[in-house]
């Protein structure tokens, strides 16, 4: 009760006071918007799509399985099928959305576009400064808008980013090895010399009785 | 010289007849304060320091304080009902008038308005002190033991309050 | 250089007639007090915005000017343009002449303290008795503000105020009277002489004695609890009776009752600074080519630096923990003080005197402190019901 408590504290605060022009620990402040706290690996807030390499309309990873439309708890995500194919990664036709929306102002971050695509063509952007001015237009982000490429996937979220590449990569893989088996198939039924008409015929009448 | 004394003077009393007339009481106790300061101005310009600022240290520091304490905590917010005068007003200042009269005949009929004006004494604060502490010491006892009686007395109440609940 | 100011000043008067000279030499002098005052109040308000900031781990304002400073130009203009609610309830002549009535006399209680050789507005016999007695009167503005607003809150934290205000003069004035007895004058300007001289290196400010530091500290705390500063802000608490007394204020007049407030806090300052830490002479011997102003208000600045740290590190005091500070410690260690300042004055120059008088302070402090802290039952809560 003699005062030593005081004392301690007002040692304290003058050791916040001087240590906070020297010492990042005792001034704590990140001043934003100069500033911005660097976000963390899971952050999630708006979704966009992913294409490979540098075209966006060919490389969209996208096939239009209107998975995610159905699954969108809010409803926010419009898309049209396309009328015609284009290659996918791994060479197969694959359907495209010729119209892919979403609503900024109706999605609620929940992620389960992203966990329900078979694809991995939809994933979560941690990018929030998304406000406008025009209340009606602007929130309704088109394919255009929400498409990125793979490279920045790959910076924003490593450790998903190589998951999705490794299973990519596999599938990819898979079907150029098929293709290859099918080919070598192929090659060898061509090779093997093709059976004389007269064998075929004196097989024929055999089966025949 | 004599303009400033009209003008305390005025100040002075026009407070104390606000403190008398005005409706609600604690305008009543502000302009009270309103007096007391004038007459502290009246002090301060008969060259008495001491009593100047000790009237406004006791008397606005205190006593008006506590004035409007006391009015505050018995019921004195609500504005009164009936008129300010009393029935029998005019008979009331005719009894003022007459006292008037017979005190303001008296002092101007006696010496001291004929006999010459004294030089002003050239007195210091520290004469006050010393002459507190040699000659008039036993009232300044006195009236500490007053004080601390009332002190005492004030701590009484205030605790006996708390008991009884 | 040191009498820059007062030449300056003469050098102004000369232009009026002669029969005015004295009039406009104490409009002059009022005019450079309400300036510099008024300006180092701005200056106050963004230091200690940024001083808490710094000690809260944060910036305080930084956006207004280079690093903050221009943010009283800010909040200036933000209280003048806001609009002047008045409740339709209150009392409006009295609701309008609170903040006139605390203003005025916070600065007429500047106009006693020697800023500086020979730069005091007035020179009284009974200058610390003025400056006491002016201080009392910004108490009636507290309760006219509380009062006129016919708010419950407004009302109950006037009262809490006002009796915060009289329970903490009481060790205020008892603790200068110390000061006082051993200068032996009441001027401002006497008892700064008194302080004048240096003793082999140190100077002989009433502050490097014992009833000297103990003075001062009971001064100063005493000085917080006048200007309503933390952590005896109870009754402007922001987070308990928000605002208190001022609640019904807005825009200006607002403006007007923290001008007072902060004003309150150099008055008394400045006082502090006259009585124990020596006004403006220079701490040591061989500093006093540096002109006297700056030596008062280099210690002004550093009072108010102190201020805003204490402020920025304690929690507030409630209200009995208040008032039990002030009447069963402040109140014996000041009556204790002064006896030790008459037996200091007794003894006459020695070693005995140092070491009695510490005795005689340090002893009772302890003492009290422990009293106190034990006399508070600390235990398990009883509850009582209500009959």
């Amino acid at each position: 009760m003699l005062g030593e408590g005081i004392i301690k504290g007002m040692v304290e605060t003058a050791r916040n006071f001087a240590g906070s022009f020297v010492d990042e620990d005792r001034l704590t402040t990140v001043q934003y918007p100069e500033e911005r706290l660097p976000q963390k690996e899971a952050a999630r807030n708006f979704p966009f799509l992913v294409y490979d390499g540098k075209d966006p309309e060919a490389g969209l990873r996208c096939v239009a399985c209107q998975i995610c439309e159905k699954e969108c708890p809010p409803q926010c995500i419009y898309i049209t099928k396309s009328k015609d194919r284009k290659p996918d990664h791994a060479g197969k036709p694959q359907f495209f959305p010729a119209v892919f929306d979403i609503d900024v102002s109706v999605c609620m971050s929940c992620q389960i576009c992203v966990e329900v695509c078979p694809f991995d063509a939809i994933k979560m952007d941690t990018e929030f400064e998304l406000s406008t001015d025009d209340r009606f237009g602007d929130l309704l982000q088109h394919k255009e808008d929400l498409a990125r490429p793979n490279t920045y996937f790959q910076k924003l979220h490593p450790t998903d980013a190589a998951e999705s590449d490794a299973r990519l990569a596999a599938e990819r893989a898979k079907a150029e090895a098929k293709q290859k088996a099918d080919a070598e198939a192929k090659a060898k039924a061509a090779a093997v010399p093709k059976p004389s008409p007269a064998q075929v015929s004196n097989v024929v009448p055999a089966l025949a009785k | 010289m004599l303009a400033r004394f009209i003008i305390l003077a005025l100040v002075t009393v026009i407070g104390a007849i606000g403190a008398l007339s005005l409706r609600n009481l604690i305008h009543c106790a502000l302009s009270v304060t309103v007096a007391f300061a004038g007459l502290a101005a009246l002090y301060l310009q008969l060259d008495s320091q001491f009593v100047g600022f000790a009237q406004i240290l006791v008397y606005i520091g205190a006593v008006a304080i506590l004035i409007v304490f006391a009015v505050l905590l018995t019921r004195g917010s609500e504005a009164p009902e009936q008129s300010i005068l009393s029935s029998s007003w005019l008979k009331g200042i005719a009894v003022a008038l007459a006292v008037f009269g017979v005190l303001a005949g008296t002092i101007v009929r006696s010496s001291l308005t004929h006999a010459s004006l004294p030089t002003a004494p050239e007195f210091s604060i520290r004469q006050l002190g010393e002459q507190l502490m040699t000659k008039d010491l036993l009232p300044l006892e006195v009236i500490g033991l007053l004080l601390t009686a009332a002190l005492i007395g004030a701590v009484i109440i205030a605790m006996h309050d708390k008991e009884a609940k | 250089m040191d009498q820059l100011p007062i030449t300056f000043k003469h050098w102004l008067v000369e232009f009026a007639p002669a029969e005015y000279q004295p009039l406009v030499s104490a409009i002059i002098s009022t005019a450079a007090i309400i300036g510099v005052f008024a300006s180092l109040f701005a200056l106050t308000t963004v230091l200690e915005r940024k001083g808490l900031g710094r000690i809260q781990n944060r910036y305080g304002p930084n956006r207004v000017g280079p690093f903050g400073f221009f943010q009283p130009i800010a909040d200036g203009v933000k209280a003048l343009i806001k609009e002047d609610i008045v409740p339709r309830a209150a009392d409006n002549l009295v609701h309008f002449m609170a903040p006139l009535v605390l203003v005025a006399p916070v600065f007429l209680a500047l106009a006693v303290i020697p800023m500086g050789r020979n730069l005091v507005a007035l020179d009284m016999g009974g200058g610390v008795l003025f400056f006491f007695a002016v201080g009392a009167a910004t108490e009636l503005s507290v309760f006219m503000a509380g009062w006129s607003s016919r708010n419950k809150y407004s009302l109950l934290g006037a009262m809490r105020a006002i009796a915060q205000m009289i329970s903490y003069e009481v060790p205020l004035i008892i603790s200068s009277v110390s000061v006082i007895m051993i200068a032996g004058s009441l001027s401002t300007v006497r008892i700064v002489e008194a302080q004048a001289g240096y003793d082999g290196g140190l100077p002989h400010w009433f502050v490097l004695t014992p009833w000297g530091l103990a003075g001062f500290f009971l001064f100063m705390i005493a000085a917080a609890a006048e200007s309503n500063r933390s952590p005896f802000d109870l009754p402007e608490g922001e987070s308990e009776i928000i605002a208190g007394y001022y609640i019904e204020y807005s825009g200006f007049k607002f403006a007007l009752f923290f001008l007072g407030e902060y004003i309150g806090m150099f008055a008394v300052s400045g006082m502090a600074i006259t009585l124990f830490l020596g006004g403006w002479h220079a701490p040591f011997e061989f500093l006093t080519w540096v002109p006297s102003y700056i030596w008062f208000f280099g210690k002004l600045l550093t009072l108010i630096a102190v201020f805003i740290w204490v402020r920025g590190t304690l929690p507030r005091l409630r209200m009995d923990q208040l008032m039990n500070f002030a009447w069963k410690f402040m109140l014996p260690m000041a009556l204790i003080n002064l006896l030790t300042a008459g037996i200091w004055h007794l003894l006459g120059p020695g070693f005995s005197r140092w070491l009695i008088c510490s005795i005689l302070v340090l002893g009772p402090y302890w003492i009290l402190g422990r009293a106190l802290f034990q006399a508070k039952n600390v235990g398990k809560r009883i509850y009582q019901y209500a009959e």
